[in-house]
């Protein structure tokens, strides 16, 4: 049953390949059917393969030194890639829990928003070409959570990062579009230079890349090279999963189709970089100063991103600074040796995060490209389905219990309370943000007066009346509604059989971080997680019910997001630009090129016939070796004949 | 071996031979173009077929020369007619074959086929004898024998500043060439003197003995028409012009393929014939490797030409090329090596695009190009693939090599190979704002005519596309051809100074924990 695992990679190349090369002429809607047929069968090839992973005892779930020699059961190779002497690097799969719970969430969701895509995208001129990209990207997300070396994880994060490109600069013709998804790329780009050094750092001092043999001879990583490279690691982290200082290209990521959006920037790419950090655990667990480096950039991030979050007026942005946010929880669970906690947000976050945008995508569709809340209000009457969906993912983000959302943050709020105090308050600080952001969202857009009947301010004309989306956007819907509320019960922390806890504990072991607190003291933080989400969420209610004109609520600092993205002009990119030109213009073309010209000119003063020399004395001397060169032939060739 | 096949007799002299027969069939009145042209087109194929039996008898288990084809030839002054391939010279033989039928197939010229046919495929004769030469003499005969067809090239096919990029683009590759014919005699005297043989044989010349600094002079000559050749920074000038103002078959040719003999000539005689200078002066070459890498990519960054940047970036991939020799590891040779052949299929293909748009619009200039990918859609997904092999994203061609280049780099020369990772970056951002600026955007009414790519273009194309999706998947096959010659050539540089690559490039896991058992015991 193991061997099911082959699939999963395979199902999405097959449906790649074959929409690449007759998608144009299958034709919509059937390429979309071929692609969710894919990907359903990648789902279903992982469900098979983590049947079969259950049925282990869980000894033979841990890593062993063995599967790296492929003598395990472990370990799948497909083929050698790079072999040059001490280095070799074979396309292989590491199959552990942790690869098949990500792996079971990725290909799970994917299923259901190719499923939506097939509405969301009718009638559009490259409706093909979507399903390509993202079994594409299906394709490259599988490999890089299920790879069994850092390279090959590096080939699936590069691999997603140009789907995320193409995705978003999908509708190219819209300069907004192609300028985000290039800086999406770019900033990715500088958070790799992070991963590539680490991956030599790695490599120079163990010889070797794949994670168990690392992991084995992490001892040969002395003190400063063990910090510098996860630190590295988590450079790279910090660009695919949006943290800060390499946050910003998210919110423009939502230029990308709706459907993009929920998949790749809120539910699966952009978690990546938090599974590098948990398949890394061994050597995190190494190094202290950058766990809490690691922790205390999450918890910020968290922070940063809620704030702007509670400001945004397009729905899109909202949630993108919401996801921005919630990573930022993951990493600072990591932060904190709280894996399993980081694990289970992600997880549960994969699935009301893709609700909320799958929801927006519904609106979006229903309201013809609005993506402005103050345009919206009262929603609830004429998109039924999607307001209770809706409901359900914002209470599950809100964190209002018993939703998922309450039980997963409530696990990291637990474990950094008591790691750091400090890093506690601001993470409490960030949970008031969250239930806040999210509740204004809902009550702006589903809530309140029918803002759309009337003409806007700016004298866009009124909507039409909004209408409810198909049937195969509103299934994925109702899946994702329901796990968004109960999926809290795959770790509640009275159960001790068949958690997530149980079942992830042979990838960390004795790494993970024990909180030892007592049952009282959990209660009781427990509680204070409630009552912050239902009070923000009061509070939101009263504020946002009605109105949409409150601007002492909507600084502009916030809006514009701190500056980030006039701070980073103002100091990389304009002076980067005239760093190029200088170069090109003064160095290559004047110093350069100069001297070159200069001594030439300096030869041609010298010599008589200037002008003879620019144009027929160098065709001379063309001739010149031809003619000499021609000479030696014949000279050589008399040599060999008559010798 | 004397009675096996001359494989490379045939590979060098049939496209000559091929040259010689266009000229004369064209001086015959009546002939028609498309049949010269299909001429060409038909000898190169053929030189590509034995290119490809031989690669297939190519034997992987050891790293000297192979199909050796040894003949006294003028021995009274030591010339010899000596030939011979090994693992790093296939590559760039097979690179040659493939590309030159691309070329005639695919960007033909308006104007008198006869010529530029003739040229191309005495351009191909010189370039595949360059890389197969053993004799010193006989190489530099082709090494110089390459400038005659490419300056005819450049001057009689190009654009509108072809008489000036022509003439900086000889001249200064010549003055780079004397020092090389200076410190080839130079070396052969000296060896005479020792051995009372005079040869020009690089087997027999690499036991020659050096006092004092006539190493490092040697190097320095030899170097200096390699550098210019190839072309590493600051010796670059004359590429800017010349691959802009050339022909799109001369862009291609004279970048993908003539200019490799710059960093063959490093790989194939400095290492071998100055191994003690190689090392002594690998700071140099490392920085001025790393600075070209840095510099083109950011020079890449303010061109408003599509063949500027794609000449820019090749600066800074020669860079690279010349960050994995000078490491001196077999991750770093190896990388070097394939990055050689890798950059050459990438930027004949982004030539050949290019040159293909400029035939649909008739400009570079990214000002007037906009929106393509609509009208062409085709057209745009192949420019992406190339586009992303250059930017080196992992599964394409590009990935492969410079990864072997960085990390066998970063064994032996930490802080270089980190600063040049950072041209990672800088890759992205040209390419990707070039290419934004060309296919994405609203299309304008002058350029939503444009046509996408025919299927005859298709055909052109693909060989390429596929090379560089088959080696950034299964690079094996090319690597373990690669390694043995190049593990050979370690061995020689090791033996030669002393110096030895860590441990770790030769045995991975093993190697580390020697090399942490020896720290701790001392």
């Amino acid at each position: 049953m193991l061997h099911a695992v082959f699939l999963v990679p395979l199902f999405p190349l097959v449906g790649f390949v074959v929409l690449l090369a007759f998608g144009r002429r299958i034709g919509e809607p059937v390429a979309g059917w071929i692609g969710t047929l894919a990907v359903t069968g990648a789902f279903v090839s992982a469900c098979i393969t983590l049947a079969g992973l259950a049925n282990q005892p869980a000894h033979a779930r841990t890593l062993t030194c063995s599967d790296a020699c492929g003598t395990g059961a472990n370990a799948h190779s497909f083929f050698t890639w790079i072999a040059v002497d001490g280095l070799h690097i074979t396309a292989a799969i590491l199959l552990d829990p942790l690869s098949m719970t990500m792996c079971m969430f990725v290909t799970g969701v994917s299923m259901l928003i190719h499923l939506y895509s097939i509405g969301y995208m009718k009638g559009d001129r490259d409706f093909t070409k979507f399903f390509v990209y993202l079994n594409a990207f299906v394709f490259s997300m599988v490999v890089l959570v299920l790879a069994n070396n850092l390279l090959v994880t590096f080939v699936g994060w590069e691999g997603v990062g140009v789907c995320s490109y193409w995705l978003v600069s999908f509708w190219f013709f819209r300069d907004s579009a192609a300028s985000a998804g290039k800086k999406a790329f770019i900033y990715n780009r500088i958070g790799d230079v992070g991963f590539l050094l680490a991956v030599f750092l790695i490599f120079s001092k163990t010889g070797s890349l794949t994670y168990v043999t690392i992991f084995a001879h992490s001892h040969l990583l002395s003190g400063w090279s063990i910090t510098a490279a996860v630190l590295l690691l988590f450079m790279a982290a910090t660009g695919k999963s949006a943290q800060i200082p390499l946050f910003n290209w998210l919110p423009d990521a939502m230029e990308g189709p709706t459907p993009v959006s929920a998949l790749i920037h809120a539910a699966t790419m952009v978690t990546a970089g938090v599974y590098l950090m948990c398949r890394v655990n061994p050597l995190l667990a190494l190094t202290h100063n950058a766990m809490w480096v690691i922790a205390i950039i999450g918890g910020l991030t968290a922070f940063v991103a809620a704030t702007i979050a509670s400001t945004q007026q397009d729905i899109k942005k909202a949630l993108a600074f919401s996801t921005v946010s919630q990573i930022g929880y993951m990493v600072l669970a990591v932060g904190t040796g709280a894996y399993v906690a980081a694990i289970f947000l992600m997880v549960a976050h994969a699935c009301y995060k893709g609700l909320l945008f799958l929801g927006a995508g519904s609106v979006i569709h229903g309201m013809e490209t609005e993506q402005d809340m103050k345009r919206m209000g009262g929603l609830r009457r004429v998109m039924p389905w999607t307001f209770v969906t809706f409901l359900c993912a914002w209470l599950a983000l809100a964190a209002v219990p018993p939703f998922s959302g309450f039980w997963a943050k409530g696990e990291i709020l637990a474990n950094v309370y008591a790691k750091s105090l400090p890093l506690y308050a601001l993470a409490l600080l960030t949970a008031l943000f969250t239930s806040y952001y999210m509740s204004r969202i809902f009550f702006l857009t589903f809530t309140g007066k029918e803002r759309w009947k009337d003409p806007a301010p700016d004298g866009r004309p009124a909507h039409h009346r909004p209408h409810e989306s198909p049937w195969v956007m509103r299934a994925p819907l109702v899946v994702l509604a329901v796990l968004a509320v109960f999926a809290g019960a795959a770790n509640l922390p009275w159960v001790h059989v068949g958690t997530l806890q149980n079942w992830l504990a042979p990838v960390f072991g004795h790494r993970l971080f024990d909180s030892h607190e007592s049952a009282g003291l959990q209660v009781g933080l427990a509680v204070a997680d409630g009552v912050v989400a239902v009070a923000a969420a009061l509070a939101a209610w009263f504020l946002w019910r009605r109105t949409v004109d409150r601007p002492g609520l909507e600084p502009t600092f916030l809006q514009r997001v701190w500056y980030w993205d006039n701070l980073y002009d103002a100091l990389i990119g304009r002076p980067g630009q005239l760093v190029a030109r200088t170069y090109a213009v003064v160095v290559d073309g004047r110093i350069i090129d100069g001297a070159v010209n200069g001594a030439a000119r300096l030869v041609r003063a010298t010599g008589s016939g200037a002008r003879r020399l620019q144009t027929g004395f160098v065709r001379n001397y063309v001739l010149g070796i031809a003619l000499g060169l021609a000479a030696i032939i014949a000279f050589m060739l008399s040599r060999t004949w008559w010798s | 071996m004397s009675h096996a096949f001359p494989y490379l007799t045939v590979l060098v002299l049939l496209p000559a031979g091929g040259a010689l027969g266009v000229v004369l069939l064209g001086a015959l009145p009546g002939v028609r173009r498309v049949v010269l042209e299909w001429i060409g087109i038909g000898v190169a194929l053929a030189t590509l077929g034995f290119a490809i039996a031989m690669a297939a008898q190519f034997s992987t288990g050891t790293g000297g020369f192979q199909f050796v084809s040894d003949h006294a030839w003028a021995s009274g002054v030591g010339v010899k007619w000596h030939l011979g391939v090994d693992g790093i010279s296939l590559f760039l033989v097979l690179l040659a074959a493939v590309l030159f039928p691309i070329v005639l197939a695919g960007a033909r010229t308006r104007s008198d086929a006869r010529s530029f046919v003739g040229w191309m495929l005495l351009l191909e004769s010189a370039c595949i004898g360059s890389f197969v030469s053993i004799d010193l003499i006989l190489f530099f005969f082709f090494f110089e024998l390459t400038l005659v067809p490419s300056y005819f090239i450049i001057s009689g096919w190009g654009y509108a500043r072809r008489a000036y990029a022509a003439v900086k683009f000889f001249v200064y590759t010549f003055l780079g060439s004397a020092f090389l014919l200076v410190g080839i005699l130079v070396l052969a005297f000296l060896h005479e003197h020792q051995t009372g043989v005079l040869t020009f044989s690089l087997p027999a010349l690499e036991h020659t003995h050096f006092a004092g600094a006539t190493g490092i002079l040697l190097f320095l000559a030899f170097t200096a028409a390699f550098a210019v050749k190839a072309p590493l920074f600051p010796f670059h000038t004359w590429s800017p012009d010349a691959y802009t103002e050339a022909p799109t078959g001369g862009s291609m040719v004279i970048a993908a393929v003539m200019a490799k003999l710059g960093t063959y000539g490093i790989l194939q005689f400095d290492l071998r014939l100055f191994p003690q200078a190689s090392v002594d002066l690998a700071p140099l070459m490392l920085t001025l490797a790393v600075v070209g890498i840095l510099y083109g990519a950011i020079v890449a960054c303010a061109q408003r030409d599509l063949k500027r940047v794609v000449t820019y970036s090749s600066l800074a991939q020669m860079g690279f090329v010349a960050l994995g020799i000078f490491a001196f590891t077999s991750q770093g040779l190896t990388g070097g090596v394939l990055l050689m052949f890798n950059h050459g299929i990438v930027t004949a293909a982004l030539f050949l695009l290019i040159g293909w748009i400029y035939e649909r619009r008739q400009t570079w200039q990214v000002s007037e190009l906009r929106g393509l990918q609509a009208p062409a859609p085709v057209l745009a997904g192949v420019f992406t693939v190339a586009m992303l092999a250059s930017i080196g994203l992992p599964g394409l061609n590009g990935f492969v090599s410079e990864f072997l280049v960085l990390s066998g780099a970063f064994l032996s020369h930490r802080w270089w190979a980190v600063v040049a990772t950072f041209g990672v970056v800088l890759a992205a951002i040209y390419l990707l704002w070039a290419y934004q600026q060309v296919f994405h955007g609203k299309v304008d009414l002058a350029n939503s005519r444009t046509r996408d790519l025919s299927w005859a273009e298709r055909v052109v194309i693909a060989p390429l596309i596929l090379v560089i999706v088959f080696l950034g998947v299964y690079p094996k096959p090319v690597l373990d051809r690669i390694t043995p010659t190049v593990n050979g050539l370690v061995a020689q540089v090791e033996a030669a100074t002393h110096t030895r690559q860590p441990a770790v490039a030769r045995s991975g896991v093993a190697g580390a924990e020697a090399a942490a058992s020896g720290r701790a015991g001392r």
